[in-house]
């Protein structure tokens, strides 16, 4: 473009009518340190477990399901302990009693006190759901690991097999499963173990399919005989975000499995008390007894919310992206 | 299109398939055998006889599989063992209508109601009938489906004495079980359409239809939910699953004559027979649902014709 | 005659962190047939301020002026009802990425003749009359047909064309379209701003073009407004504004704009730093932080925005008179 200088004189009105009178040391040049104070202070970076834990943190609905569990862990692991009743002392004079000082929650009709077996239910159940939650994250991220990380013929052939196995409901699998090893706690957990991996090898293949193209470059400048679990270590560990959402709703569906099974009469057997096992021997006594079954119930119902809050406050907390 | 149904049907074939073949080898894996001793004593010899012969029972496992599927290609599903003249295929006559009525009921109410749910809750977010919507949909999720349901029964039919406990003779019949069928089917959906109303509010063509005049009403009822729907769509296939698994408990409490129940009882009974026809029943079942909701999905999303 | 006016208006956001303030008081007019450019980079209030405008903010947003009139009628004082009028009908807007602003599941016939419809009050058939009278206007070859088709089978220039129809169908007064060709490619860009010129010379509309590229600007706009921080630092004749800029942040604008020189190689001169945190917006000059002239005054103070001819206004501490030493001379800048 053409320079041209207009004639400022000529064609403008004078400044000065215009803008207020203001000392002269106002106009000095500003130097570079001195601009660097008009900008706000840009808030203190922080690491992304504790920028994720100060968010969860806030979730009240979170915290509150966070703080029913550990009180809930705590009861189970040393409540029956301090009660002088066992889960299976039976008193069959004692049989149907309603709620008192002496049974908090009653007895049931061998006499059994309720309370404490209520709190052996939650320690059948959350080992139950903690530890199928765990093998089947373990499962998940060596699958989808694996999927994600070597594509090609390998991914196709294991998401090939895995869309067959979605075809089906869970808990006919599971059901079959059980009928076929029997009726104990190892049992369920072999038959928990069975798909509901799944979920979390899909989410581990997503992230590591992303990642493994953004390290690509860290791959190519890795020596040669560069051990792939080298790799595994840096691309699982950043997908850890979505794998805990995940994970955590693994544990609520497990101890509804569990539940479910039992209340049918096809999971685990008396005298071993579970919840969903309390809850289905309570149900000929549901009309003249109706605590035998409100609180075991209500122990599944109110663990479960736990459960889901510490979920989805999870969720928010580490991929705000999710946030609803 | 037409190849991508023709994909989805082969898959369906694979994976019933394998179901039947891992069903069947587990259930005669099973160790002591259809009948344990005490029971044996019950039964008169002649009909043992007639049933060992019927499913070669003496012959080697392959040969039996490959008799079981020649049986399926015909449509037989196998005899009860457990029950005298009755065959699987009897007990689905029976049953599957009865059962398959209630689930229909369900499906509707599940989206008559989960849906609007939804909606009003992304509609009105942050007030009081996204908060009331959101309570129920915890409740839902959080809340076994048999639990509650005892928990009804216990309120409605003994308590108040309002609604009959068993059986499905009158309408009121229905309510109960419809209920505890279809409520956390309600909580699911309610909590996906909130979620995916809210991601399509967002977008861009949301603001181009306001821009265009359109009213307010329109934008979300025709622009959005046509987008926001298409979860649910998908979530029709574990639906239908879980009505059907939900059944199990449900025609148990409620004494309800059907096919879930049949199921649990041929468990119990330990008549693998049952158990194995009606998995199969259930399987293919199933994955004609999931067929029918694929192709629903890709009639609404005309951009699924492209990719795939 | 205004076909447009506003006076002080002022725009903000409500979000977790807090408030922010997108548009900070700004004023401006349309007249009738004018064009006018609004640039300005990302985060620097352009688009929200016409979006405030037509009304189509989140709910989180507040929309406050003075006054806020588009032909004579007092935009601020509408109901839904009567606003839904102007939307679409007499003023018409095209959006910047057309891959998602068209939704994707109704044809194309049906987002075209939805507008016509509800504005126009006519049957089917009539709308589907103009609405492919509309595309040929947008020289969109073969339209019967391409009515019954999706955006997912048009290209991103005959997307972009479809808005145009969208945007003009109801023969709108002022045509609003928001950096409307950032998302395509060059040579496209070139047709549709040409196609847009040619609609105006039609139809006699009032454009308010908004981009971020002078180029687009130089060509096609009487007069521009130059928008930092919320604010508009300068503002007047294209030819004014571009060869006598008052603003550091216009010459900054100016001098980026790469030069095609045979043979000779020369840097890109860019404008180094970002724009301000509007959620904590400085006191005074918002582009204190990245000019080079910048004196005490404007960090201090927001600068007072006065005329430099009847039509070419800019707000700059470096015009009041004390400044004169720091005054630069204009060939400096490499115009």
């Amino acid at each position: 473009m053409i320079s041209i200088r207009l004639n400022e004189k000529k064609n403008s009105r004078q400044p000065d009518e215009m803008f207020p009178d203001l000392p002269d040391e106002l106009f000095e040049k500003l130097d570079e340190t001195q601009k660097g104070e008009n900008e706000q202070i840009v808030r203190p970076s922080v690491s992304y477990w504790r920028d994720a834990w100060s968010r969860f943190r806030k979730d009240r609905l979170a915290m509150i399901g966070l703080c029913f569990l550990v009180v809930m862990g705590i009861a189970a692991i040393f409540g029956p302990m301090f009660s002088s009743y066992t889960y299976d002392g039976q008193d069959l004079s004692n049989g149907n009693q309603p709620p008192s000082a002496e049974h908090w929650f009653g007895t049931d009709k061998f006499g059994r006190d309720i309370f404490v077996r209520t709190l052996y239910g939650a320690r059948i159940s959350l080992l139950i759901g903690f530890v199928a939650a765990a093998i089947n994250m373990v499962i998940g991220i060596i699958y989808g690991g694996i999927s994600g990380y070597f594509g090609g013929r390998v991914d196709m052939v294991m998401m090939r097999i895995v869309d067959i196995m979605i075809g089906i409901p869970d808990l006919l699998y599971i059901i079959l499963v059980m009928m076929f090893l029997g009726n104990s706690i190892e049992s369920i957990l072999i038959a928990l173990c069975l798909t509901s991996w799944i979920g979390t090898a899909r989410i581990v293949r997503s992230q590591v399919v992303t990642l493994k193209h953004q390290e690509y470059a860290l791959a190519a400048r890795c020596i040669g005989s560069s051990n792939l679990r080298i790799l595994f270590k840096h691309l699982i560990p950043n997908s850890i975000g979505p794998i805990i959402v995940t994970v955590t709703f693994l544990v609520p569906s497990a101890i509804f499995s569990e539940a479910f099974l039992s209340f049918l009469g096809i999971g685990i057997q008396v005298p071993i008390a579970s919840w969903g096992t309390l809850v289905n021997d309570a149900i000929p006594t549901l009309f003249t007894h109706p605590y035998q079954m409100l609180f075991p119930a209500l122990m599944i119902s109110f663990t479960m919310f736990a459960l889901n809050f510490i979920g989805d406050g999870l969720r928010d907390a580490l991929d705000p992206r999710l946030r609803k | 299109m037409v190849g991508y149904i023709v994909k989805r049907i082969v898959a369906g074939f694979l994976t019933l398939f394998v179901l039947i073949t891992v069903t069947f080898f587990l259930m005669h894996a099973i160790p002591g055998g259809p009948f344990s001793p005490a029971e044996e004593r019950k039964v008169p010899k002649a009909v043992l006889e007639r049933i060992e012969d019927k499913y070669g029972l003496n012959d080697p496992l392959p040969v039996q599989y490959l008799n079981y599927l020649k049986n399926l290609a015909k449509g037989d599903l196998g005899d009860s063992f457990k029950q005298l003249d009755v065959s699987v295929n009897e007990l689905i006559e029976q049953g599957f209508p009865v059962s398959a009525k209630v689930g229909m009921i369900a499906i509707i109410v599940a989206l008559v109601v989960g849906i609007p749910l939804g909606i009003t809750s992304a509609t009105k977010r942050g007030r009081w009938p996204d908060w009331i919507s959101m309570i129920i949909a915890t409740v839902g999720i959080s809340v076994p489906n048999f639990v509650l349901s005892v928990l009804m029964l216990f309120f409605f039919a003994v308590w108040l004495k309002m609604l009959p406990t068993f059986g499905l003779t009158t309408w009121q019949h229905y309510i109960l079980p419809v209920a505890g069928l279809s409520f956390t089917p309600i909580a699911y959906i309610a909590r996906l359409m909130r979620s995916s109303m809210l991601e399509v509010m967002r977008q861009d063509y949301i603001r181009t239809a306001r821009a265009k005049g359109v009213h307010e009403m329109k934008v979300i009822y025709k622009h959005a939910l046509k987008n926001a729907i298409i979860p649910i769509v998908t979530y029709l296939g574990p639906l239908v699953a879980a009505l059907l698994t939900g059944s199990f408990v449900i025609e148990r409490i409620y004494s309800i004559p059907g096919i879930g129940r049949y199921f649990v009882t041929g468990i119990s009974d330990r008549d693998y027979s049952v158990v194995l026809g009606l998995t199969v029943f259930f399987g293919a079942f199933i994955i004609v649902c999931n067929l029918i909701v694929d192709i629903l999905y890709a009639v609404i999303d005309r951009r699924v014709k492209m990719d795939k | 005659m205004k076909l447009l006016e506003v006076k002080n208006l002022r725009t903000t956001f409500q979000i977790d962190a807090g408030q922010v303030q997108a548009v900070r008081g700004i004023s401006f007019h349309i007249d009738k047939g004018e064009t006018i450019g609004i640039v300005g980079e990302s985060g620097s209030g352009k688009s929200v301020t016409m979006l405030s405008i037509m009304q189509l903010l989140p709910d989180n947003a507040r929309v406050e002026a003075d006054r806020l009139a588009f032909d004579g009628v007092d935009l601020l004082k509408l109901d839904a009802k009567e606003m839904r009028r102007i939307q679409g009908n007499e003023i018409g807007m095209i959006f910047q990425d057309p891959m998602t602003s068209l939704n994707p599941l109704f044809t194309i016939g049906d987002q075209l003749m939805e507008p016509i419809r509800i504005h126009q009050k006519v049957s089917k058939a009539e709308a589907r009359k103009r609405a492919i009278e509309v595309l040929k206007l947008v020289e969109i070859p073969s339209p019967e047909s391409r009515l019954n088709q999706y955006p997912h089978e048009f290209s991103g220039g005959m997307r972009q064309r479809v808005m145009i129809a969208i945007a003009i169908s109801c023969n709108p007064k002022l045509l609003i379209a928001d950096e409307p060709t950032t998302a395509l490619d060059v040579t496209i860009q070139a047709q549709i701003l040409d196609l847009m010129r040619d609609l105006k010379k039609k139809f006699d509309t009032s454009i308010v073009l908004i981009t971020h590229d002078l180029g687009v600007v130089a060509s096609m706009c009487s007069r521009i407004l130059v928008m930092y921080g919320g604010q508009i630092v300068e503002e007047g004749k294209t030819r004014e504004v571009f060869y006598n800029p008052k603003h550091p942040y216009t010459w900054g604008l100016i001098r980026s704009i790469p030069k095609a020189r045979e043979g000779r190689k020369e840097k890109l001169i860019p404008i180094p730093g970002s724009p301000p945190d509007l959620l904590a917006p400085p006191k005074g000059c918002p582009f204190t932080a990245r000019c080079e002239h910048a004196m005490k005054v404007c960090a201090e103070l927001p600068p007072v925005s006065v005329p430099v001819s009847d039509t070419h206004r800019a707000a700059c501490w470096l015009m009041h008179p004390k400044a004169a030493k720091r005054r630069p001379e204009v060939t400096k800048h490499g115009i």
